[in-house]
């Protein structure tokens, strides 16, 4: 299998502290990965280096094909990665349909309207396919959390991106909110683009990825399937604390 | 129509272009205070014209509003590096720097103003006024006003999504200082004189006042702003005229009227007009962009 992400040796500091420490690992062409790990692990900071959000200290990062280290914010989504934050950043005093429209602005026209059929019909089918077509000209901070998640995800979709970046798209949500993402996410992942999901809903995990990758203090401590992540040793480690640790909680 | 109602119509025209010089950065989250510099320089560049070299009245116009673009688009590269109350202080100081330049051109009459023949009515006056509105309403129905709201709203994201952040705050600077010298330009030619004390400091508080008031989250903001800010004081002081019992109005007017200026920052800091509320009052706009 084709390799679509590659992180070789990735690291960044802020100040003295080293916050990712030489993680480096695959994510295999369409594929469903997940990074998950503990709170302080490094997940969003991975996320916001891959991204570009922030310049990395050491390592390269290639993607599609290409080195993307150096790269700006745009050049990457212009390359094919796009992503959602771990707290909704919708653009609160614009509409369903124009926050989706930002998506795609970097293949747009400056002087195009944004009232044509034409200029809206991409964005409109979009919001179809992921059953928030009712919202359209809602100003979207007025619209339930749930749904400005999923709109988020479309718009991050508008970008056309070949890597999906999710940074915890199902916190806050309810059952049935979880269940209508996981539907667009499965969705989205079925039409070919990869999917790489920062998460702490393991079932959620469980049931969307095939590829599992765990941190904890910023470094990687397994790689492999969603069934044997909950054997690992070092993850259950980092997760409940050591065997010695578990074994005084119980006594006390 | 009476001289009085054409002054104020013609007042109330220049007050919402120049409103509109503000909400152009505005709209991208830039807060200018320095529109004063940009009418100051519109008004001696289309006056100077007009008066000295006897150009017609539209070129000056235009002559004008260029000269304030041009110097808007220069000083943006520098202005732009600030954030915030910073922005605010550069910008203000800028007009400051105009109006020190303009007090000492003697050719443009230094500390004792311009005079100039050439006069804008009413006919070039609201028409400039619509044009502006029409001309600001529809960049913000493109691409690039998409962009300029989404800056306002989260300027990492817009990044992220390809927005240019410079070039479309350079951009809404320019345009902005563009408007501001039209307004410059008619207001010079609607009372045939321009000094630097006719756009002091407190000019561009009360211009940036009735822009943040009207609201910066539509085109439609600014001009509620200027209605207000324009009609509001001129219907108390008629009030204190009509009915004698309002007389305290005539001289306390503009307490009640800043009563009502700091009552609305309190209750509605987000201006009056609103996306929000528009969606709401026109629930058919809303269908039809749902159909």
């Amino acid at each position: 299998m084709t390799q679509v992400l590659t992180l070789d040796g990735v690291s960044k500091s802020f100040g003295g502290l080293k916050v990712i420490d030489g993680v480096s690992f695959e994510v295999p062409t369409g594929s469903r990965t997940a990074l998950i790990g503990p709170n302080g692990a490094g997940k969003s900071t991975l996320f916001n280096l891959i991204s570009g959000v922030y310049p990395i200290d050491q390592g390269r990062i290639h993607a599609l094909g290409k080195d993307i280290t150096l790269m700006s914010v745009p050049q990457r989504v212009r390359h094919g990665i796009a992503r959602s934050f771990q707290n909704i950043r919708l653009m609160p005093h614009l509409s369903t349909l124009e926050n989706v429209m930002l998506g795609e602005h970097h293949r747009s026209h400056p002087l195009q309207l944004m009232g044509s059929a034409r200029a809206t019909a991409s964005a409109r089918r979009a919001l179809e396919d992921a059953g928030l077509d009712t919202f359209p000209g809602q100003v979207v901070a007025d619209l339930p959390y749930g749904v400005q998640k999923r709109i988020e995800v479309v718009r991050a979709l508008m970008a056309e991106p070949r890597i999906l970046l999710l940074d915890e798209p199902a916190a806050g949500l309810n059952r049935t909110e979880t269940k209508d993402l996981g539907r667009l996410l499965e969705g989205i992942s079925a039409k070919g683009i990869t999917l790489v999901v920062v998460e702490h809903d393991m079932p959620f995990v469980r049931h969307l990825c095939n590829h599992v990758v765990v941190l904890n203090f910023g470094c990687k401590i397994f790689e492999g399937t969603p069934d044997d992540v909950s054997r690992d040793p070092a993850v259950l480690e980092a997760y409940l604390g050591s065997a010695q640790a578990m074994e005084d909680s119980h006594v006390a | 129509m009476s001289g009085y109602l054409s002054s104020l119509l013609a007042m109330l025209s220049i007050n919402v272009v120049i409103a509109y010089a503000v909400f152009m950065p505005a709209s991208a989250g830039l807060l200018n205070l320095g529109v004063a510099g940009f009418v100051l320089l519109g008004a001696y560049t289309a006056g100077g014209l007009s008066s000295l070299y006897e150009l017609p009245l539209a070129p000056a116009l235009l002559a004008g509003a260029l000269m304030s673009g041009l110097v808007a688009f220069i000083i943006s590269f520098a202005i732009l590096r600030t954030r915030g109350i910073y922005m605010v202080l550069a910008t203000f100081a800028f007009a400051e720097v105009v109006a020190g330049v303009m007090l000492n051109i003697p050719a443009l009459g230094g500390a004792a103003g311009l005079s100039v023949m050439a006069y804008a009515g009413l006919p070039v006056v609201v028409p400039c006024a619509v044009g502006t509105v029409i001309f600001v309403a529809w960049l913000m129905r493109t691409r690039f006003g998409l962009s300029v709201r989404a800056l306002h709203d989260d300027e990492s994201v817009a990044h992220l999504f390809g927005v240019h952040l410079r070039m479309t705050q350079v951009v809404a600077f320019t345009v902005g200082g563009a408007i501001g010298g039209l307004g410059g330009g008619l207001l010079v030619h609607q009372f045939n004189f321009i000094d630097v004390q006719s756009t002091g400091v407190l000019f561009s508080i009360y211009v940036l006042l009735y822009v943040l008031m009207g609201g910066t989250q539509t085109v439609w903001g600014p001009l509620f702003g200027a209605l207000f800010f324009t009609l509001v004081p001129e219907a108390l002081r008629k009030a204190s005229e009509l009915d004698p019992s309002l007389k305290f109005l005539e001289g306390g007017r503009y307490m009640v009227f800043g009563i009502a200026v700091v009552l609305l920052m309190m209750f509605r800091p987000q201006g009056v007009i609103t996306r929000t509320m528009l969606e709401q009052w026109l629930p058919r706009r809303g269908a039809r962009r749902q159909a």
